[in-house]
């Protein structure tokens, strides 16, 4: 079995690019698209999951590619924390596909082409052991994002998508740069052949490089700007598939990398705790001020790198599994979060905080759970991870960084409260009608975001609505202080975000097993000897 | 030290227009800053040594092929992109805020005025959100 599944590796970069490649003839609105789409999607979950199974025990899973003897061959390596991570990168994909099916998205030209490559590149960039191959699979997931930043702009703006475009392939030509340096100094890329080599200062310097060209892609301060513009105006699905993917991948190599080239050597983890406490702190102080849903879900989601880095800086057993822990719970409830933003927004045209007031379906229910859980309330998954992070770091003597995170966790708290209060509870004014008969005007006609509506329009769509939705079972509807007759969002786009949320209750009452995945995964990452042996093949 | 050096200029002139207005003069910096880059890769596997390791060469002075291989896909990625970008700098003229509104609107001539009115409506569009 776990001979099959090793020759079987490289499918996981493979089958999504070339049933992508398929997908690209298949015309536009033929049900295959999808069909194909959400299959291949939902085979890789089920191989990730398959390579959890194996790699439960701490076996680890290699095949050198064109069977080279190892330290030649580029190698794809599956260990249980590489196993772990895909399991949830698949989730998050197949839920935002899921979404974009739902909101019609996944109707515009090449959408499932894209993000089956996409995967593809997740998937290669999550196994692979070469830097060099790491480059480039980093850019296989880049080219489909530009597209599909492309293709699914709301405001049919591209000022985010240039700004995207040029961020990343100023990060990618560092990590280049990176790499060609530590190829001068070592003689190899492998990162198993690279193990321990951070003593070296040139080494630690040249991988310092790409660690630099990692935080700007994973949006850690002070390189976290970019983040919040390019992905605020991209397709809030999109946003979403974005934030379990890209960012993630960019931390789950910053781990990597600490944890084999740098064996968490002192100095080193502490520049990364600094850069982890202002980031978790700058997020969580920006995303208060913010007026939108979206950008101040983005900057909950940088706050949230700063927890994870955290975990790497400590470098203990408790720290390294508190910090694996909340990445997957971060990875899941940020996801769900961007697509409750996601649905507010296709079903009311806005997602500002003053405009949209009195949301009352099951979305609050899916809202309040992911909220909760991100800000660290029981029996959620946040809980389970930031009690285990909070702990790891009073543990390895870091009570200023203990109290931080507390503090922090109340901050986010906060701002997601306000999202609470001006959007969910409240009363809702008739604007909010207008607004949701304007955006529905403008799905109709196929129009950009920023396209104003004739007002008369609007009020008459806004009028028929209100007919149709008649009056509150049981309540009169005048005098009535909660009164919700009108646009209420579809039940179609709130599943895939109580999906989610249900992940995050599952994953907070089954925080035990959570955790001890994570213990496997760490401790891996504690000792690196069987994945340096497991890579070189000796 | 020529390829030192000629690093040093490339990536000197290729930070210098990226930090220039402008998406054609960005492009142009970046593709300046990967032929640093690529020249570095070369750097890398060191250049003394440069014998082809066939045709009865000696393999002792044979040349590193592995930095070339490295530089041929990263030229080709460099070359996806920068094609990507340069889409970028053409489509949706209006809203490149790399570009100096006001300088590059006067030239417009006969088109300046409904730019400036698609423009005013645009921006009555986005203040709602």
């Amino acid at each position: 079995m776990t001979n099959i599944v090793e020759l079987l590796l490289p499918l996981f970069v493979g089958a999504p690019l070339l049933l992508g490649g398929i997908l690209f003839v298949v015309p536009r609105h033929h049900p295959l698209q999808l069909i194909m789409g959400m299959g291949s999607l939902l085979a890789l979950l089920g191989g990730a999951i398959v390579l959890l199974i194996l790699t439960f025990d701490g076996t680890i899973l290699v095949h050198q590619i064109a069977l080279w003897p190892g330290g030649i061959s580029i190698p794809f390596v599956a260990d249980s924390f590489s196993s772990l991570i895909l399991v949830v990168a698949a989730i998050v994909s197949v839920i935002s596909f899921q979404y974009m099916i739902a909101s019609g998205e996944a109707q515009s030209p090449f959408i499932a082409s894209l993000v089956l490559i996409l995967a593809g590149g997740v998937g290669g960039a999550l196994l692979t052991a070469d830097l060099f191959n790491l480059f480039v699979f980093i850019e296989v997931m880049l080219l489909p994002s530009y597209g599909l930043l492309l293709f699914l702009s709301r405001r049919g703006d591209m000022a985010a998508s240039r700004l995207y475009v040029t961020v990343n392939l100023l990060a990618s030509t560092l990590f280049l740069a990176g790499v060609g340096l530590i190829y001068a100094v070592q003689g190899t890329v492998n990162l198993a052949a690279l193990a321990g080599a951070g003593d070296d200062p040139a080494t630690a310097i040249a991988t310092a490089v790409c660690l630099g060209a990692l935080a700007v892609k994973a949006a850690v301060f002070p390189v976290h700007g970019w983040l919040a513009r390019a992905y605020g105006s991209a397709s809030p699905a999109v946003a979403a598939l974005f934030s379990g993917l890209h960012t993630k991948v960019a931390v789950y190599i910053v781990y990597r990398i600490s944890s084999v080239v740098f064996e968490g050597d002192g100095a080193w983890m502490t520049a990364i705790m600094v850069v982890a406490a202002l980031t978790l702190a700058v997020g969580a102080f920006v995303a208060l001020g913010e007026s939108e849903i979206r950008p101040l879900m983005l900057f909950q989601m940088v706050s949230g790198i700063g927890f994870i880095l955290i975990g790497v800086a400590l470098f203990t057993p408790a720290g390294l599994t508190a910090g694996i822990v909340y990445m997957v719970h971060h990875m899941v409830v940020m996801a769900s979060l961007l697509l409750i933003a996601s649905a507010i927004e296709q079903t009311y045209g806005s997602g500002r905080l003053d405009r949209v007031a009195g949301l009352r379906t099951l979305l609050t229910a899916a809202f309040v759970i992911s909220a909760l859980s991100l800000a660290g309330l029981p029996p959620f998954s946040g809980f389970v991870a930031k009690y285990a992070l909070v702990l790891a770091s009073a543990g390895a003597g870091q009570v200023l960084i203990a109290g931080l995170l507390i503090i922090v966790s109340l901050l986010s708290l906060m701002s997601l409260m306000r999202v609470w209060a001006d959007m969910f509870n409240g009363k809702r004014h008739k604007d909010v009608e207008l607004l949701a008969a304007e955006e529905r005007i403008r799905q109709r006609e196929g129009l950009f975001d920023g396209v104003v509506i004739d007002s008369d329009a609007a009020a008459a769509e806004a009028a028929r609505a209100l007919e149709q939705h008649g009056p509150p079972r049981g309540v009169l509807a005048s005098g009535d202080p909660h009164d919700h007759r009108g646009t209420r969002i579809p039940l179609r786009l709130v599943i895939p975000a109580l999906m989610l949320s249900g992940l995050s209750v599952g994953l907070g009452f089954g925080g035990e097993f959570l955790l001890q995945l994570a213990e496997h995964a760490s401790s891996a990452l504690i000792d690196t000897s069987d994945y340096v042996e497991a890579v070189m093949g000796r | 030290m020529s390829l030192a050096l000629s690093i040093g200029v490339l990536a000197a002139a290729g930070v210098f227009l990226v930090l220039q207005r402008g998406m054609i003069r960005i492009i142009l910096g970046f593709v300046l800053l990967t032929h640093a880059v690529n020249l570095l890769i070369i750097a890398a596997g060191g250049v003394s040594r440069r014998d082809a390791p066939f045709f009865g060469g000696d393999t002792s002075q044979a040349a590193d092929p592995l930095p070339q291989a490295f530089v041929l896909t990263a030229i080709v990625i460099a070359f996806a992109i920068t094609v990507v970008l340069a889409t970028f700098a053409v489509v949706g003229r209006r809203d490149d805020d790399t570009e100096d509104v006001n300088g590059s609107r006067s030239q417009n001539g006969v088109d300046g005025e409904l730019e400036a009115q698609l423009d005013s409506e645009h921006e009555s569009g986005g203040e709602r959100r």
